[in-house]
Order: structure tokens, then C-alpha cells, then sequence
């Protein structure tokens, strides 16, 4: 395909779109719907600038902070309750609760324990993102191949080395699986704890935007939540198709066959 | 290593030197829902130092029961395996062992050159050290040429290649193979034979070489130890006296090979039928090979 | 959001006829059994050794007895059914969207190519962002619950389909195109039968996201259900009430959970990817 077919089923429909809100919206005067350009000023009159630092940040921060402990933790325990038989069948029907347990829910349990601060906010971000990590990990180790699991011990393969170089990179494509569901959980409920009780953040400025019935900005807020999901997903693309290079490349050989 | 081309020769050296690899009186028997299995009944031979030995059984014969035994992968019900003076409760530092599926005991996301350093790094072998070995070994079997590959990205019989690598440059005092070449095509099967012999001959290592086919155990093994169907049992084992110079035309088309290959197959065909329930009667008649359990004289 | 379909999860399979010795040892249900036994005995010894503050976490057994309470009570199961109707509904229609969008988009090579990118960059918007605007549209209507719903669960439907068709195998689909199949029968023999086991994941996947959303809207905007009753019990300050109707909602999200399971097993009774997982 040449590079300007291409860029024309990138952007072909994108900007179809737009196109078609600003010819719908031009001579309207829809209370709900803001025109785009009158959305673009106000996106960037709004967002860049101090708010920027005062409410982005410290929001982005936090969502950071709850995304890694939640993977670290979940792939932590996840090696653990997947390498140990009995602590699996042991802790399986608790963890198939949690799992089912819809996030949100904790929010106020964790206001009550911990307090309206940052740590609540990322404790509930951790609350609810790491149980696809962990479930995927106990996964990914139990299904380590049988005979890849012999070479290892005949080798002498054993404990941390086994781990490190058997174990995480068997269950590697499986972690990730759980990590793209963590974090779209962990985007969801940094902005559930922000409006939910707190006097900060990105959720707490958009529910006041709509509360003053500040149109524009509060779809500007909309915008920069969804930016943030984006850029997300765009890092976690990034990174796997590196770090599961080998699995991609496999995968090709195996289907071809 | 001097020409054993008679049995006395065999028969000598089983006497004098101490065996390096001892089984003696292996039993396995599995638990299962239904109640038990047994695997294997009662095995027992020893493996000098050198010596390349095939075991060779009708399929379901507790070839790779056995195997996982020998290797400290699985406990044995009763018997035990003994590796140089001592008893194997776990896998022994001085064994590699190369599986049949080739597909799944390569790590997938390491490249080949890193697959055959992985257990030198583990064991601590120094960097100098540790890329000789490597480069040895990729030199030995022929894949100096892709240290940068993946396993997947190359073909069945350079995977297995890879395997051997892993376990040459890892210099075990012995080399289990559990069918390695089971899974291969025909004309890489011949190729990984003398690749076998080859590396044997150069570097003197004690090879067990697990197989179901009847020609290879024959034109790769010093010794052929053919086993029962299960639960298994020791139905003959006989000296090959072929020239150790082998090659696929020649010796393939020898007397001698088609001879011995004609008399383990027969032991094949009883085997089917006996089993170490059934007490093997030691079919003594027809037997072409003098050797055949001469230690028993 | 999980990119692993059914019948790509990409896992090497466990050796075939491989024994396994059976350890000694309680079986398995029996340990599961233990370990909510032991989740509940540690819930209830934090509160009573003053670990954390009772006023805060009250003991599993308070909880307990409230939870039992609640099970005869009508305003409970009123507030289960609505949260359930908000879920099924918004499931239901986005389900739907998604299945007939997806083939038609999924099967014809021109569109999948030109809504690519738009899709890619639709779907990582959290839901939770039209929180304020399902707020100015129906206020604590069910609307804004449905919303929500929808928008989160098209996406887990949607994307799971468009890898469905793209699985179709090619050469399937021509040995029925010479074999002189039309273009109905095609569907019904060839794309469905190979999109199926992608549907059912992803319906299975979106059962779970509407729940969330469902419990999310309740909980922050206000409309009724289970997920408004935690946020008065809450504000209400009945906190044993608000831990029972928070083990409510996870219970029912275990019962929504199995069910999808056993719907998609039932489904693909036939499926290999479905037959090797009940095995284990």
C-alpha cells in the first residue's frame, strides 16, 4: 500500500467526522454539543496552563503509581499462588470473588479505611487493577510447558533462575493480556475516587464543570480523559510488541504452518 | 577409543571398569484415579564410561517412564539409579537430557546462541569459558551460522540440533536422548544420526539413546537393550559388533547390519506379546548374535 | 480489554497423555472451601483484635447477618432487579450494535481498513468520562446507567467479532465459495460457525464490564439499584449495611460470571479451545 493510501484510511473517516459535526453544528446553538473549534479554544484555554499541574498531574501521578504497584503486586502474588499447588486450589474461589467484585464498590470501603488522600486514591486504582494481572499470572505459571519445565530442571534451572527465565517468560504473553485489562480498570477508577470524594483531580474539575454547567470545558475534560486512555494504550502497545517480540514472530510461524 | 568389534572385548571391559551409570532393580508404578499402573517392572544394566547404548522397546513400552527415572525427573517406586558412586534423587548436575519435542524444550524467547549459554550461565561458568563452550557447540552441530536466531525460526531438524548443542556445550559425563529424531523427516533423521556418532567419537561422553526405531538403535548403538511392552523388563541386550567407522550407505547395507537388524526386530515382535507379567521366556532360540547375555556365563 | 481470543491464547498445550501423579491431600474443593474459611476468619479477627477500627471494618460476622437480613427483605431485591435491568438492557443493545457493526465491518476489506484507526482510538476512552455528560442528558435516570453500559461494553463485543471474522479461515471460505455456497449460506456455515467462539468471549467479557459500569453509575450518579443502596448506606453511615450490599454485588457478579461460563460452554460444545479447558 502507498504511504498516501495509507494515510488515507487513517485519517479517511476521522476526519469525515469532524467534518460532519462542524457542518452540523454550524448554525446551531445546541446547549450540549459545543462546535469544534470553540471546543479546541477551550481545551487549550483550559488545560494548558496551571490546571495542567494542578489537576493532571497529581491525577496522572497517581494513576502511575497504581498501575505499577498493581502489576508488580499481582505478578508477585501470581508466580506465588500459580508455582504453589495447594495455595492455588486454596485460594481460588476467594480470588474468583474479588476478580467478580465490580471495583467501584471498594471506593467507599477504602475512603472509610484509609482516609480521602492519595494513598486511598491509589489503593483503590490497586483494589481493582491488580486482579486481572494476578489471575492472568496464575494462569500464564500453570501452564508453563511440561517438557520446557524438564529442560529446566535437567539443567538445574532452579528457584529465582527458574522463575527469571522460565517461568515469567512463558506466562509473559498471558501477564499481558491481564495487563491491558489493568489498566483501562485503573484509568477507570482513578476517575471514579476523584469524583467521588475528593476536593482534586481530573474527575473531581469535571463534575464541577458540569455542575457549573460549564459546556465546553467540561467536554474538554472528556477529551483529556480519553488523551490519557490513548496514550496508555499506545505505551502498553509499544512496550509489548517488544518485550513479547519472540511470541508475535511465533505466533506468525505457527499460523502459517 | 579401540575397535570393539567381539564380545569378549564387551565382555572385558564390563568387568574391569566401574560402570558410570548403574540402574538397578527401577520400578515405577503410577497412582491414578483408577488405581495403579505399572510402568515398569524391574530393570536393571550398567553403563560404562564412553559406552553410546541404545534402549529400543514396542511403543508403550515405559521407554520414556524409564527415561524420566534415569534423569531424576521422576522418583522410581523402587530400584534406584546410581550416577557415579552416587544415587540420582533429582536431576544430576553430570546429565543433559534431549527430549523428543524439540518445539517445546527450546525457550522461545531466548535466541539460539542464548538457549545453548542459559544452563553455563546458571552454572556459573566464567565468560571466557562460558562462549568457548557455546561457540564449540554451535561449531559442532553445524549452527555457527544462526547464533542470532530463534528456535521457531528455523527447521525442526536444526531445533533439535540446537538441543544437542545445548547439551554438548554443557558437558554432561552422560547424554539421555529420549526419541530425539522421532519427529524429524527422513533425510535430516540420517543426517542427525552421524551427527550423533560424531559427536560421540569426539568427545568420548556416555550416550542413552531412547528409540522406537529398530535401524537407528542398531546403526547408532554400541549396545542395543531391548525392553519388554509394560510393565517393562530387559528382553535381551546385545553388543553391536559392527565397525565403529559407520556410514549410511555402507553400513546400512552390510551383512552384519541387516543380521542384527533381523534379530532385534524379532526380539521386537516377542516383546509386543511379553511383558515383565508375563516372565520374558528369553527366546534363546534363533538368536544370531553370540553376544546375547554371554554375562550370564 | 483482552486482545486473547479463544483459540489464540497462544499457550504451548500440556504434553498429551502425560501422567500425572495424584498427590495425597484434601481435594480441591475442600482447600477452596479453607480458604474462604480462612478469608472470613481474617476478616473477622482484624476488627475484633482492634487491628483496624470496627467502627470501620466492622467483623465478617455482623456482616454476615446483615447479608442474610437483606435476602428477605423486598427493598433488596427491588434493588437487585434494577441494577440487573440496567445491566441486561445495556448489554443486550450493545451486544447487538456490536455483532451486526462487526460482521459488516469485519467482512468487508474497505471498511475494516478505513474505521482502523478510529476504532484504535475510540476504545481506550474510559467510559467513566461520559460520566458528566450522561448526568446533563437523563440525570439519575436509568439512561445515564444505560449509557454507560453501552458505551463499555460495544467495545469488548465489537473488537472480538472483528478478530473472529479476520480468523476466518481463507481457505474454508473458498472451498464453500466453489463449492457454489451464496453469500447467506456462506455466513451461516463458514463466518458464524469460526466468529462464534470470539463472540461468546467477548460477550463474556462484556457481561462483566456492564456490571461494572452498571454498579459505577448507580454509585456516583445516583440512579437506582445495588450501587446507589452502598452509596446511601454509606452516607447513612450503616457500615455492616454497606459491606453486606457490597458482598451482594460481588456475589452476583460471581453468579453472572458462571452463568456466562456455562452459556459459552453450552455454545461451543463443539469448539477444541472450549473441549481442552474442560478438561482441566
Amino acid at each position: 500500500m502507498s504511504i498516501a493510501k495509507r494515510a488515507a484510511f487513517l485519517l479517511g473517516l476521522p476526519v469525515l467526522l469532524v467534518l460532519t459535526w462542524w457542518v452540523t453544528t454550524i448554525g446551531s446553538t445546541s446547549f450540549f454539543v459545543p462546535k469544534p473549534g470553540e471546543l479546541a479554544q477551550t481545551f487549550v484555554r483550559v488545560w494548558i496552563g496551571d490546571r495542567f499541574f494542578e489537576d493532571v498531574v497529581p491525577s496522572v501521578t497517581n494513576l502511575a503509581a497504581g498501575i505499577v504497584l498493581a502489576i508488580v503486586l499481582g505478578i508477585g502474588f501470581g508466580v506465588l499462588i500459580g508455582s504453589v499447588r495447594w495455595l492455588r486450589a486454596l485460594t481460588e474461589p476467594t480470588l474468583e470473588f474479588f476478580r467478580a467484585l465490580p471495583p467501584p464498590v471498594l471506593v467507599p470501603v477504602l475512603m472509610l479505611l484509609i482516609g480521602i488522600n492519595d494513598s486511598m486514591k491509589i489503593a483503590v486504582i490497586i483494589s481493582g487493577a491488580i486482579w486481572p494481572v494476578l489471575l492472568n499470572t496464575i494462569e500464564g505459571v500453570r501452564a508453563v510447558d511440561s517438557v520446557l519445565s524438564d529442560s529446566a530442571r535437567t539443567y538445574g534451572i532452579n528457584g529465582w533462575a527458574r522463575v527469571r527465565h522460565l517461568v515469567l517468560p512463558s506466562a509473559g504473553p498471558q501477564i499481558a493480556a491481564g495487563i491491558r485489562q489493568c489498566l483501562s480498570i485503573a484509568l477507570i477508577l482513578m476517575v471514579i475516587s476523584e469524583m467521588f470524594a475528593s476536593s482534586a483531580g481530573l474527575g473531581f474539575t469535571i463534575v464541577q464543570f458540569q455542575r457549573s454547567f460549564a459546556i465546553p470545558e467540561m467536554w474538554s475534560g472528556i477529551v483529556v480523559l480519553g488523551l490519557i486512555g490513548i496514550i496508555l494504550s499506545f505505551i502498553f502497545q509499544w512496550t509489548e510488541r517488544r518485550v513479547l517480540r519472540w511470541y508475535h514472530g511465533l505466533r506468525e510461524v505457527e499460523n502459517a504452518g | 577409543m579401540p575397535a570393539k568389534t567381539t564380545a569378549q572385548s564387551g565382555v572385558d571391559t564390563g568387568s574391569t571398569q566401574e560402570p558410570l551409570l548403574s540402574v538397578k532393580g527401577v520400578q515405577k508404578i503410577y497412582q491414578v484415579d483408577a488405581g495403579e499402573i505399572e510402568a515398569v517392572r524391574d530393570l536393571t544394566f550398567d553403563l560404562r564410561p564412553g559406552e553410546l547404548a541404545c534402549l529400543v522397546g514396542p511403543s508403550g513400552s515405559g521407554k520414556t517412564t524409564l527415561l524420566k527415572c534415569i534423569a531424576g525427573l521422576m522418583g522410581a517406586t523402587a530400584g534406584e539409579v546410581v550416577l557415579s558412586g552416587k544415587p540420582v534423587n533429582g536431576p544430576p548436575k553430570e546429565m543433559a537430557v534431549v527430549f523428543q519435542e524439540y518445539g517445546r524444550s527450546l525457550f522461545p524467547w531466548m535466541s539460539v546462541r542464548d538457549n545453548v549459554e542459559l544452563p553455563l550461565k546458571n552454572a556459573k561458568v566464567a565468560k571466557a569459558e562460558r562462549n568457548r563452550l557455546v561457540d564449540e557447540a554451535l561449531e559442532a552441530v553445524g549452527l555457527d551460522h544462526v547464533p542470532r536466531s530463534y528456535p521457531w525460526q528455523l527447521s525442526g531438524g536444526m531445533q533439535q540440533r540446537v538441543a544437542i548443542a545445548r547439551a554438548v556445550a554443557y558437558q554432561p559425563k552422560v547424554l539421555l536422548m529420549d526419541e530425539p529424531f522421532a519427529a524429524v523427516d527422513a533425510q535430516t533423521r540420517a543426517d542427525l544420526e552421524d551427527l550423533i556418532r560424531d559427536v560421540w567419537e569426539r568427545l568420548g561422553i556416555t550416550i542413552l539413546f531412547v528409540t522406537h526405531d529398530i535401524d537407528e538403535s542398531v546403526y547408532l548403538g554400541e549396545r542395543v537393550i531391548i525392553l519388554s511392552s509394560s510393565p517393562t523388563v530387559i528382553q535381551e541386550d546385545i553388543q553391536i559388533d559392527l565397525p565403529d567407522e559407520r556410514d549410511q550407505l555402507t553400513t546400512r547395507s552390510s551383512a552384519r547390519f541387516t543380521e542384527l537388524r533381523g534379530h532385534v526386530y524379532e526380539q521386537i515382535q516377542i516383546a509386543k506379546h511379553n511383558t515383565g507379567a508375563s516372565a520374558p521366556s528369553n527366546a534363546a532360540g534363533g538368536s544370531p548374535s553370540t553376544v546375547a547375555r554371554e554375562e550370564a556365563e | 480489554m483482552t486482545a486473547v481470543a479463544p483459540s489464540a491464547s497462544g499457550q504451548p498445550v500440556t504434553g498429551k497423555g502425560q501422567k500425572r501423579r495424584t498427590r495425597t491431600g484434601p481435594p480441591r474443593p475442600l482447600l477452596g472451601l479453607a480458604g474462604i474459611i480462612g478469608f472470613l476468619l481474617i476478616w473477622e479477627a482484624l476488627p475484633r483484635l482492634s487491628v483496624v477500627n470496627p467502627d470501620y471494618l466492622p467483623p465478617a460476622s455482623e456482616v454476615l447477618v446483615v447479608f442474610v437480613q437483606n435476602l428477605g427483605l423486598t427493598a433488596f431485591w427491588v434493588a437487585v432487579g434494577q441494577t440487573l435491568i440496567s445491566w441486561g438492557l445495556g448489554l443486550a443493545v450493545a451486544t447487538i450494535a456490536a455483532l451486526v457493526l462487526g460482521l459488516i465491518i469485519g467482512s468487508n476489506s474497505f471498511l475494516r481498513k478505513a474505521t482502523h484507526s478510529t476504532i484504535e482510538f475510540l476504545r481506550p476512552i474510559p467510559s467513566v468520562a461520559l460520566i458528566p455528560l450522561a448526568v446533563l442528558l437523563f440525570g439519575v435516570d436509568r439512561g445515564s446507567a444505560l449509557m454507560l453500559v453501552i458505551y463499555a461494553s460495544f467495545w469488548q463485543v465489537l473488537i472480538q467479532v472483528l478478530y473472529g471474522v479476520a480468523d476466518v479461515d481463507t481457505v474454508a471460505h473458498d472451498t464453500a465459495k466453489s463449492y457454489g455456497l451464496g453469500a447467506v449460506a456462506r455466513i451461516r456455515y463458514v463466518l458464524w460457525p469460526t466468529t462464534l467462539p470470539y463472540f461468546m468471549t467477548g460477550l463474556r467479557l462484556a457481561a462483566a464490564v456492564a456490571l461494572i459500569l452498571a454498579i459505577t453509575s448507580e454509585l456516583i450518579i445516583g440512579n437506582p439499584g445495588l450501587g446507589h443502596q452502598i452509596a446511601l448506606a454509606q452516607s447513612g453511615a450503616a457500615i455492616s449495611a454497606m459491606y453486606a450490599l457490597i458482598l451482594a454485588t460481588g456475589m452476583l457478579g460471581v453468579v453472572i460470571n458462571f452463568v456466562m461460563r456455562l452459556i459459552e460452554r453450552r455454545t461451543l460444545a463443539w469448539h477444541s479451545s472450549i473441549r481442552g479447558e474442560a478438561v482441566v
